[in-house]
């Protein structure tokens, strides 16, 4: 997230008197924020509907639905066994025009996407047309949310990782200004303009094709080993290469931002101040750097959350990872409608989730933040 | 004149901004070349050949500088036609048939086999096709019966596919087994150096019956760049990927940028409602998913360029950038020199455009130039994926057919590693320049 670099200068924020306590102020926050992203989801989702309706897709996924509700109906119906086929295909026929007409699929669109909204929204979106899940279900709800967990493993794995180890990483390169490896980071920072499914190409030809040290891609060994260890071990052993090429993609580029801020924040007149009465070092660091420029650093690390959520199908493609970003890519090239749509739906759940729980954060360690105040989130 | 050229002794005091200033000067050389030399009809109809086109050339063929790093050079192809010349051709005709015997002899000095052996036999008759016999004379003096066959008008023989040749040759597939040393003690099957000859005798039953034979010999090298596995020389993708990466990085990044940066200026100029809906809209475009909406319209619409470029610029008008130049303009707004235009009475739109946009220039310059790679690689991204123009050839192509005809398992690293090292260039080339305008724009973080 090249902007990140180049943010906002801080807002003078008013003081205010904090009458009340930090739980009930972040409270009060997250509810408001609760429903401004609600909102922002429903029109999000709405927003998704439309691009995928233009072409009248959606509208053949539920004209499927439909097909294939009725053509089990009269299948199952016994008392319908012994109408011949051309019969059976006038009777389906007949059924399929009145049970769109009850769905209102003869209505306008405008009216009918509501209820497609709402549908997107509890993930109800019928069933796929060619993909399965594992177990053999062909619900769109359950091919998707199946993939979920292995996403959340490897992205949320590399994500905590690669914060903790930018913050501690930044603060130390803040303390050696001008050393070789702080040298090192900001040569290296450009890195980031190259994205992570790239740099996994390279490590997958050197670690796999080459060394044949670590596999191509998946998440455990064919077949899954039955011990729960060695299923740990193989899965650590599959997320070696994508972590790292995660790492290669994010993390000079992040420690560079971060210390960049920590400089910024350690050059104020308080920092000299806490000097001058002889503080140790590490408590200047922890509250009088770290503290007021966590709230920078969560924006940004937002930033690069969000740049990697986007980039997931083709990075699980790259690494054959099974998360939702190749059920996409699987979905997209069999043209499978209504997964394409359910997947980019559940990104965008992810995403807003994202958001929210970092403005959470945020709130928890911002204490400028007041609900109803200009400066509430820049 | 005189900023242009203070500004450009700033830039020399970044190193890695002179490189990354004389590689994007090579690439933009580079991809006018490539326009030039080989025009955009003739690359995508040589891209979009068939066998027809490169049947010269060998499959997935490494490119010829591998041999500058192998003990044993790696044979090239070389090809010999009777219609062109080569060899010789004696023709008789007794007794209502045409003889014609052909000779084409050739060097064979690789210590490698050649990767196929083919024929192609050109024949011109109105209703008998004409007969032929094939042998092959090898210079250690065997003589190898290598088929007889009638032959059509264009008539090809590939020697693999011979199952009975590879059985006369004691079960070495034919492209070994013309060549091999038989009594070399070697474990490994070694080759015998030396002149070879095709010896064709062909029998027609017209008079005005012709038959040309074109012998081609496989070899493991072609050109700079190497083949992919239908023949075709990747340089062609490896030139024109350049005009087209530079082109869709440097659209999407001027057109996404600027619109941002206008929108961003009205909003903070007028306030109140119009700053409240871009702000909303800001939001929720960024919990839309940016890659998913792409795939969902390149599935159902269109894959073309031009739609992804339009896609993608309108998705990233609404990004990130957007709140860090509203945070900029929310400053300039409050400048003193924004407060006497007002008083002079200049309009709205004069104030944005005249007063506040050009302020923002310096931190405009820099994100535009960090965006061109991101862009370059979205268009690779996108491809590989499957879901790039179908037509053109670009890096991300290359990527994705060798991908996934499995360049990475059989070792055919070049096909993969020689775009993507071009792309890697690209995209460090425009950030190491962008990051160092960076510095040198914004001097609050040169200070630290």
């Amino acid at each position: 997230m090249a902007e990140t670099t180049l943010s906002a200068p801080a807002v003078t924020v008013p003081k205010t008197k904090f009458s009340e306590s930090t739980l009930a102020r972040v409270g009060k926050y997250m509810l408001i924020r609760l429903i401004t992203m609600a909102f922002t989801v429903v029109v999000g989702l709405y927003l998704t509907i439309l691009i995928a309706n233009m072409g009248g897709h959606v509208d053949e996924i539920r004209r499927g639905e439909i097909r294939e509700q009725v053509q089990m109906q009269v299948r199952n119906d016994p008392s319908l066994r012994m109408l011949t086929g051309d019969q059976r295909a006038k009777l389906i026929e007949e059924r399929i025009k009145v049970e769109e007409k009850r769905l209102g699929l003869d209505r306008p669109f405008a009216v009918r996407s509501i209820a497609f909204l709402r549908n997107a929204l509890t993930l109800n979106l019928g069933f796929a047309e060619f993909m399965n899940a594992d177990n053999g279900s062909r619900k769109v709800k359950e091919i998707v949310l199946e993939r979920l967990p292995s996403t959340l493993l490897l992205f949320g794995t590399v994500d905590i990782a690669l914060f903790f180890i930018t913050l501690f990483s930044a603060l130390a390169l803040s303390r050696r200004y001008g050393s070789w490896m702080d040298k090192v980071i900001v040569t290296l920072s450009p890195m980031s303009a190259v994205p992570a499914w790239f740099y996994g190409i390279f490590l997958i030809v050197i670690f796999a094709a080459y060394l044949r040290v670590l596999p191509f891609g998946g998440m455990v060994d064919v077949p899954p080993p039955e011990n729960k260890i060695e299923y740990a071990l193989s899965l650590l052993k599959h997320m070696i290469l994508p972590a790292m090429a995660l790492f290669m993609n994010q993390m000079a580029f992040s420690i560079f931002s971060s210390r960049t801020f920590f400089l910024i924040y350690s050059s104020e007149d308080y920092v000299d101040m806490a000097k001058a009465k002889g503080l140790n070092n590490r408590d200047i660091e922890r509250k009088y750097i770290l503290r007021p420029t966590l709230p920078t650093i969560i924006t940004s690390f937002a930033f690069l959350l969000i740049s990697v959520w986007a980039g997931a199908p083709i990075f699980e493609g790259v690494f054959n990872w099974p998360g939702l970003g190749r059920t996409t890519l699987i979905a997209a090239g069999l043209f499978d409608t209504p997964v394409i749509v359910g997947t980019t739906v559940i990104f965008a759940y992810l995403l807003a989730i994202t958001v929210f729980l970092l403005d959470f954060v945020y709130a928890l360690v911002d204490p400028r933040v007041k609900i109803g105040s200009e400066s509430a989130k820049q | 004149m005189s900023q242009l050229k203070s500004f450009l002794r700033d830039l020399t005091h970044y190193p890695s901004a002179v490189v990354g200033l004389i590689l994007i000067v090579a690439l933009v050389v580079f991809a006018i070349y490539t326009v030039i030399a080989l025009p955009y009809h003739e690359a995508i109809s040589l891209w979009r050949g068939d066998e027809d086109v490169w049947y010269r050339t060998p499959k997935t063929a490494q490119p010829k500088w591998v041999n500058w790093f192998l003990r044993e050079d790696l044979p090239e192809t070389f090809w010999l036609n009777t219609a062109e010349g080569d060899g010789t051709k004696v023709e008789e005709f007794s007794q209502g048939a045409k003889k014609v015997f052909i000779s084409l002899p050739f060097e064979y000095r690789s210590k490698r086999f050649p990767q196929e052996v083919s024929l192609y036999f050109y024949s011109d008759y109105k209703e008998k096709s004409p007969f032929v016999t094939v042998k092959i004379i090898t210079p250690d003096g065997r003589e190898i019966n290598v088929g007889n066959f009638s032959i059509t008008k264009r008539f090809n023989y590939r020697f693999s596919q011979d199952q009975k040749l590879q059985r006369r040759l004691k079960n070495f597939s034919p492209e070994q087994g013309i060549f091999i040393d038989l009594t070399a003690e070697t474990p490994k099957p070694e080759v015998v150096a030396g002149q070879y000859e095709l010896q064709v005798q062909a029998v027609a039953f017209e008079e005005n019956s012709t038959v040309d034979v074109e012998l081609i010999v496989y070899g493991h090298v072609y050109g700079w760049a190497g083949t992919d596995h239908r023949r075709r020389d990747i340089t062609i993708a490896l030139m024109w990927g350049a005009p087209i990466a530079l082109m869709f990085g440097f659209l999407t990044a001027v057109g996404s940028t600027i619109t941002t940066m206008i929108i961003a200026a009205f909003g903070t100029w007028y306030g109140g409602w119009v700053d409240e809906v871009i702000q909303r809209i800001t939001e929720i475009n960024l919990i839309l998913p940016f890659l998913s909406i792409l795939i969902m319209i390149g599935t159902f619409y269109s894959r073309s360029l031009w739609t992804m470029l339009v896609a993608v610029i309108a998705l990233s008008i609404f990004g990130g950038a957007i709140k860090n130049f509203r945070a900029v303009f929310l400053q300039i707004k409050e400048s003193p020199y924004v407060e006497a235009a007002r008083a002079y009475g200049a309009s709205n739109l004069r104030i944005v455009l005249h007063y506040l946009v050009p302020r923002i220039v310096p931190l405009l310059i820099p994100q535009l130039v960090i965006l061109i790679p991101s862009n370059v690689f979205l268009e690779a991204s996108l491809t590989v994926i499957g879901l790039g123009d179908p037509i053109l050839p670009t890096w991300g192509k290359l990527i994705q057919e060798g991908v996934s005809n499995g360049a990475l398992i059989k070792g055919q690293y070049y096909w993969v590693l020689e775009p993507a090292f071009i792309l890697l260039m690209t995209g460090l080339a425009f950030s190491l320049v962008g990051f160092s305008l960076d510095r040198i724009f914004n001097p609050r973080l040169r200070e630290v």
